[in-house]
This record gives C-alpha cells, sequence and structure tokens, in this order.
C-alpha cells in the first residue's frame, strides 16, 4: 500500500456565508489516477483549488507527503493545475508558454530547450514552439497547458473539468491521451468532472460527490456494479432503482416478489432501494414460466449497439436495454436474476431516483449543460 | 451587402467633414493665398522647430506622469469590488462633465501669484512661489485634463483580464511582484497603448491649456496653428502646412508605439477609443 500523498483533514470551506465542504476528508494515494465526480455545485473544483492553494480552508488541514501546507502558497506547492479553460498566456507563444514556469525556477536556457520540446513531443504538438496561442485550435490549446504544468515536474497534476470545452470526439481521444501521459510520467492526477463516462473510462479511483459529501470511493468498477447509494446509482450510469424490503439475509422482496440475495447483514424486514442495471433485465414473453414481472412497452428507442425500452409496470416506468427490440404497445414480460438485484441502504436519497417517467438522461445533461453555462456566466 | 447599405450614412459623413478637409489642409498647405503651387509654407515650418520640440516635450512629460499615476489608479480601482468600482469610476468622470474652459480656468486662479495657493502659503507663513505661466504649469494642466483618458483604457483591459490566468502564473511558480511583471503588465499593454495615444496626441496638440496656463513664453504648436487662423498672423497656408506637419509627426509616434503592442490576441484595449 502506498503512503498517501495528498491528505485532508476535516476540511471546511465556505463562500458568503455558505457551507461548501463541511468536515470532508480525503487521502489520495500515489501515483494514481482519482476523479472527484458529481454535479455541478457539489464542491469538487472547491477541494481542488484547496488542493492548489487557491483557498484557504475554514478549518481543517491539507497534507502533502503527510507534511501540514496550510500556510504554503501556490506558488510554492509542488502541484501544478490544468485549468478549465486552459488559461494560457495569451501575451506569449507556445514556447514561452511551456518555459514559463522553468524560467521562473532558474533553469538554464539549454535545459529549458531541450525540456520544452520533450513535453511538445510528448502532447503531439512538435514544431508548434512558435506559434502564437490564438492561432491554435481548443484541442492544441489544452495539449500546451498539459505541457505547460508537467514542464515543472510536480508531484500532483489537478485537472478541473480540462476536456469540457472539447468536441465529443476530440474529448475521447484526449481522455485516452490523458491517462497515456498520466501512466508515462507516473505522477498522481487528481482530476475533476461532472461527465460519469469520462470518470468510468479513466480512473484508478472515483470519488462520487454531491453536496460537498463523499457518497463514494472506489474503482470504476466497484462504483458502478455497487452503489452505496441511491444517488450513485442513479448518477453514474443508468438505473432503475425500486424500493425494497430485507426480508431476511439473503432474501429481498422487490416489486412484489421475493428473491434470493447476495446482500446481507441488514436484518429483519429492513427496507432497502433496490438498483437494477438496464442491462441486467431480460426480456421474455409476457406471462411465459420466466417472466417475473409483465408490463406494456411505451417506447422504444434505437441507441445503435441497443435498443432502450421504456416498460410501464403499474406505473413504474423500467428501462431495458436489450439487443432485441419490441413493440410499443406490447405486453413483455421481465425476467431478473439474483446477480442483477443490487441491495442499498436507505439514504437521504432515498426516493428521490426511481423510474423513467420523468427526464431521460439526455435532458438531464443539456439541464446540467445549462447550468454550467449559468455558472460560467455568473463568474465573468 | 447589406452592411455597406448600414455603412452608407457614415461613409457620406466621413467623406464630407473628414476626408475632403484634410485633402484641404493638404490643399492649402501646399499653395500660397493666390493658390498656386509652393513648397514655402512647409519650408517656413522650420523656423518654428523650438515650438515643436516644446510641444512634443511637454506633451511627452504630461504623457509619462499620466501613466505613472494612471497605471496604479486604474489596478487599485481594478481591484476592489464590484459595485464599489463604479462608484470610482464615477467619481473618475465626474469632473469631466464640467466644462474645460471653465476646469481650466479654475486652475488659474488656484495658481495664480495672487492666487488661492499663493494666498494659503503667504497665510501660514510661507513663502509665495511663482507657478502660473510656466511649462510646470502646462504639464499640470494637461494631466490633469487628460488623466481620465489614460485611466479608463487600463482599467478596461485589467477587469478584462481572465483571473485564471493570474492563478495559473501562481500555479507555475510565480510571486506576486513576478505575477505583476510577467503576466499583469505584458497582457495590459493595449490599454496601456491607447492611454498613451489618448493623453499625448490631445496634450501635443491642445492651445487652451497652454493659452491659460503658459503665459505668451510656452507656446505650443496648437497656440501657433490658432494664431494662423483666428489670431494676429493671419495666414492660413502656413497653418495648414503646420498642422499637417504635425499630423504626420504624430502618425510617426504612434507608427513606434504600437510596435510595443505586438498582439491582436488581447482584445479589448482599443475599445474606449
Amino acid at each position: 500500500m502506498k503512503e498517501p500523498i495528498i491528505t485532508l483533514n476535516n476540511i471546511a470551506v465556505s463562500f458568503d456565508g455558505e457551507q461548501v465542504l463541511k468536515d470532508f476528508n480525503l487521502s489520495i494515494k500515489d501515483g494514481e489516477f482519482v476523479t472527484l465526480l458529481g454535479p455541478s455545485g457539489c464542491g469538487k473544483t472547491t477541494v481542488l483549488r484547496t488542493i492548489a492553494g487557491f483557498i484557504d480552508p475554514d478549518h481543517g488541514d491539507v497534507l502533502f507527503e503527510g507534511k501540514k501546507i496550510n500556510d504554503v502558497p501556490p506558488h510554492k506547492r509542488a502541484v501544478n493545475t490544468i485549468f478549465q479553460r486552459y488559461a494560457l498566456f495569451p501575451h506569449l507563444n507556445v514556447y514561452d508558454n511551456i518555459a514559463f514556469g522553468m524560467r521562473l525556477k532558474k533553469k538554464s536556457e539549454a535545459e529549458i530547450k531541450t525540456r520544452v520540446h520533450e513535453l511538445l513531443e510528448m502532447v503531439n504538438l512538435p514544431g508548434y514552439a512558435h506559434r502564437g496561442i490564438s492561432q491554435l485550435s481548443g484541442g492544441q490549446q489544452q495539449r500546451v497547458a498539459i505541457a505547460r504544468a508537467l514542464a515543472n515536474e510536480p508531484k500532483v497534476l489537478l485537472l478541473d473539468e480540462p476536456l469540457s470545452a472539447l468536441d465529443l470526439k476530440l474529448r475521447k481521444d484526449m481522455q485516452t491521451e490523458l491517462k497515456k501521459i498520466q501512466q508515462a510520467v507516473g505522477i498522481t492526477f487528481i482530476f475533476v468532472t461532472h461527465d460519469q463516462e469520462e470518470a468510468l473510462s479513466m480512473s484508478d479511483t472515483i470519488v462520487v460527490m454531491d453536496g460537498g459529501d463523499i457518497q463514494q470511493i472506489g474503482t470504476p468498477i466497484d462504483i458502478y456494479n455497487e452503489p452505496k447509494n441511491a444517488f450513485v446509482a442513479d448518477f453514474i450510469g443508468e438505473s432503475n432503482i425500486l424500493e425494497g424490503t430485507m426480508i431476511e439475509d439473503y432474501l429481498v422482496e422487490v416489486a412484489g416478489i421475493r428473491f434470493k440475495s447476495l446482500d446481507s447483514g441488514f436484518g429483519k424486514m429492513a427496507p432497502v432501494d433496490i438498483v437494477i442495471r438496464p442491462e441486467d433485465i431480460d426480456m421474455v414473453p409476457a406471462n411465459s414460466s420466466g417472466a417475473h414481472i409483465t408490463g406494456e412497452v411505451t417506447s422504444v428507442t434505437f441507441k445503435g449497439v441497443h435498443y432502450e425500452i421504456i416498460v410501464d409496470v403499474d406505473g413504474f416506468k423500467w428501462m431495458i436495454q436489450s439487443t432485441d427490440s419490441a413493440e410499443v404497445g406490447q405486453k413483455i414480460g421481465l425476467a431478473l436474476t439474483p446477480d442483477d438485484i443490487h441491495v442499498m441502504p436507505k439514504s437521504k436519497y432515498s426516493g428521490q431516483f426511481g423510474d423513467y417517467s420523468t427526464f431521460s438522461d439526455e435532458m438531464e445533461e443539456d439541464i446540467l449543460a445549462a447550468e454550467n453555462a449559468q455558472e460560467g456566466n455568473d463568474e465573468e | 451587402m447589406k452592411n455597406k447599405a448600414v455603412s452608407a450614412p457614415y461613409a457620406v459623413w466621413s467623406i464630407i467633414f473628414i476626408v475632403v478637409p484634410l485633402f484641404m489642409v493638404a490643399y492649402f498647405a501646399f499653395t500660397d493665398a493666390s493658390g498656386a503651387f509652393t513648397f514655402a509654407n512647409i519650408a517656413k515650418v522650420g523656423q518654428y522647430s523650438n515650438v515643436f520640440l516644446r510641444s512634443i516635450i511637454l506633451g511627452l512629460i504630461a504623457t509619462i506622469i499620466s501613466l505613472a499615476l494612471g497605471y496604479p489608479l486604474a489596478y487599485i480601482i481594478s481591484k476592489v469590488k464590484a459595485n464599489h468600482q463604479t462608484v470610482l469610476i464615477m467619481l473618475l468622470m465626474v469632473p469631466m462633465w464640467m466644462n474645460f474652459l471653465l476646469r481650466t480656468y479654475a486652475w488659474m486662479s488656484l495658481l495664480e501669484d495672487q492666487g488661492i495657493i499663493n494666498n494659503a502659503l503667504a497665510a501660514i507663513g510661507l513663502p509665495r512661489f511663482h507657478m502660473i505661466n510656466t511649462a510646470g504649469a502646462v504639464v499640470l494642466g494637461m494631466v490633469y485634463n487628460y488623466l481620465p483618458y489614460m485611466i479608463l483604457p487600463i482599467y478596461t483591459v485589467l477587469t478584462k483580464m481572465d483571473n485564471s490566468v493570474i492563478e495559473a502564473a501562481e500555479d507555475l511558480g510565480a510571486n506576486k511582484s513576478q505575477i505583476f511583471a510577467k503576466v499583469i503588465f505584458p497582457m495590459s499593454m493595449p490599454g496601456i497603448i491607447s492611454g498613451i495615444t489618448m493623453v499625448f496626441v490631445p496634450a501635443v496638440s491642445t492651445f487652451i491649456i497652454s493659452k491659460m496656463l503658459g503665459g505668451g513664453g510656452n507656446l505650443l504648436i496648437g497656440d501657433l496653428i490658432d494664431m494662423q487662423f483666428l489670431g494676429s498672423s493671419y495666414n492660413p497656408n502656413l497653418g495648414s502646412a503646420i498642422s499637417l506637419v504635425l499630423m504626420i509627426l504624430v502618425f510617426i509616434c504612434m507608427g513606434i508605439m504600437n510596435q510595443f503592442d505586438d498582439g491582436d490576441d488581447i482584445q479589448g484595449g482599443g475599445m474606449l477609443i
């Protein structure tokens, strides 16, 4: 087990009397790709800025390799940041942007030259040294920002939603590239995003946050397969979230049917939240022996790899992802196996998330994007 | 095509009131009273090289003082809370709403030998000293009148500066003074350039300020031109020649200045022009 490189102990931060973080604790192991994931306003950027030193916490300690660094100003911390809108120096060209930090550290010009070209090679921009910043595309500016932040050989790189300004295809490429760079330089990356897909594909560890609290810490697989509460289940991937009862250890009742369960330790007759992933549900003919539940198809959407089918079961709208299609209005049966049923304890999020009768995820994404845009405008 | 139609009134306006007069100035400059072509007017301008030199030196001094006062002021204003900024900018603008002549008259009564400042000095037992009708008084008048034109463009650039760029500099290891020297100051260059332009050009061609505060001994180009058109030595041909030379000199100065401003990258500086 590696030693934590960064530890946050009981951090509290508030802006204008509004508490953003309260008793926040987190430790990050050296060399990991850690993602802070959560909706906007969950405090993830605040955590990042506290580590960078731009925010002085009201109380609590920030430890770097076990030493308290609360009083160390940002320019003396061994961490570097990649900002959301890159924040390149517009009056300097690519070379001088990357050399900025090294010049402050009084490195020799010969050494700087070697390093700048090395870095440009790494971010796939050889030959761009003497371009002006305004001549670069968003993706290229992004690469320069990465090179500039790595030039000082930080022990930790902080990335504040660095890919959010790029279009989808470029974003996917940059995800792969960032992961590659992280593995090549072998330092800790702390990455902030609200994009769950981005988090799942890049991270060693994901920290899911909401309302200033950590909801769950784990590997992408853990977070997806074993969400700790309804919030995590809903935020990461698609999920049908139902009320259920843990009859006893290894026996759960959901949708009026008792299933064998892999979970235990909730006590007898305990109310729980149940998450069932849409891709785990099998479609069978209605009223066949395998059908646990029967419902009516209300919508079918072709998604390329699969169909997304919404099934109304007594008013609760299930989402099913299947490679087989169905007709709207058709009665179908849903078959479940004990493996498909993940039991979560009740939390403050119980009841907030459920079926697919309201907004689609795309709609939610749009709303989120609008909120982000609003936030961006407010900052200016 | 549509844009062209919309800009037509402006094009007509600028042809009638800017382009044509410019050609008229050039025409007068190269002709004598009878309308015959001559270089005599231009040649005569050389006689006044001392006036040109004085104008440029006083204009430069006023510009440098305005920059030295205006930059820190713009910087401080840009750093205070947003609603306080509005108040401070208002305070800066309010004197400009008062008539220019009146404000310059006010300085006369302050600076005179028997003026308010000297009377105050005498009242507390200090010796009077001569201030009015000196080059210093002219520079003071220029700085007083044109300082807001230095502050506003610099302030605009500073407030538009992306804070994350400043944080990036800090993140990369720059302390407060390095951030200023390597990021804030170079990035505010467009504002400085337009500030300098907006102070230097009117300062170098002013005639009211020198007339009221400089007395007879501090004649500037503006006074010289004034005299050729409205004054004792009526000679519009010479006046046009002087104007033309002044215009060329200002062009050259601006050309030199713009060499320091190497970016279309940074927007916002020229906004107030």
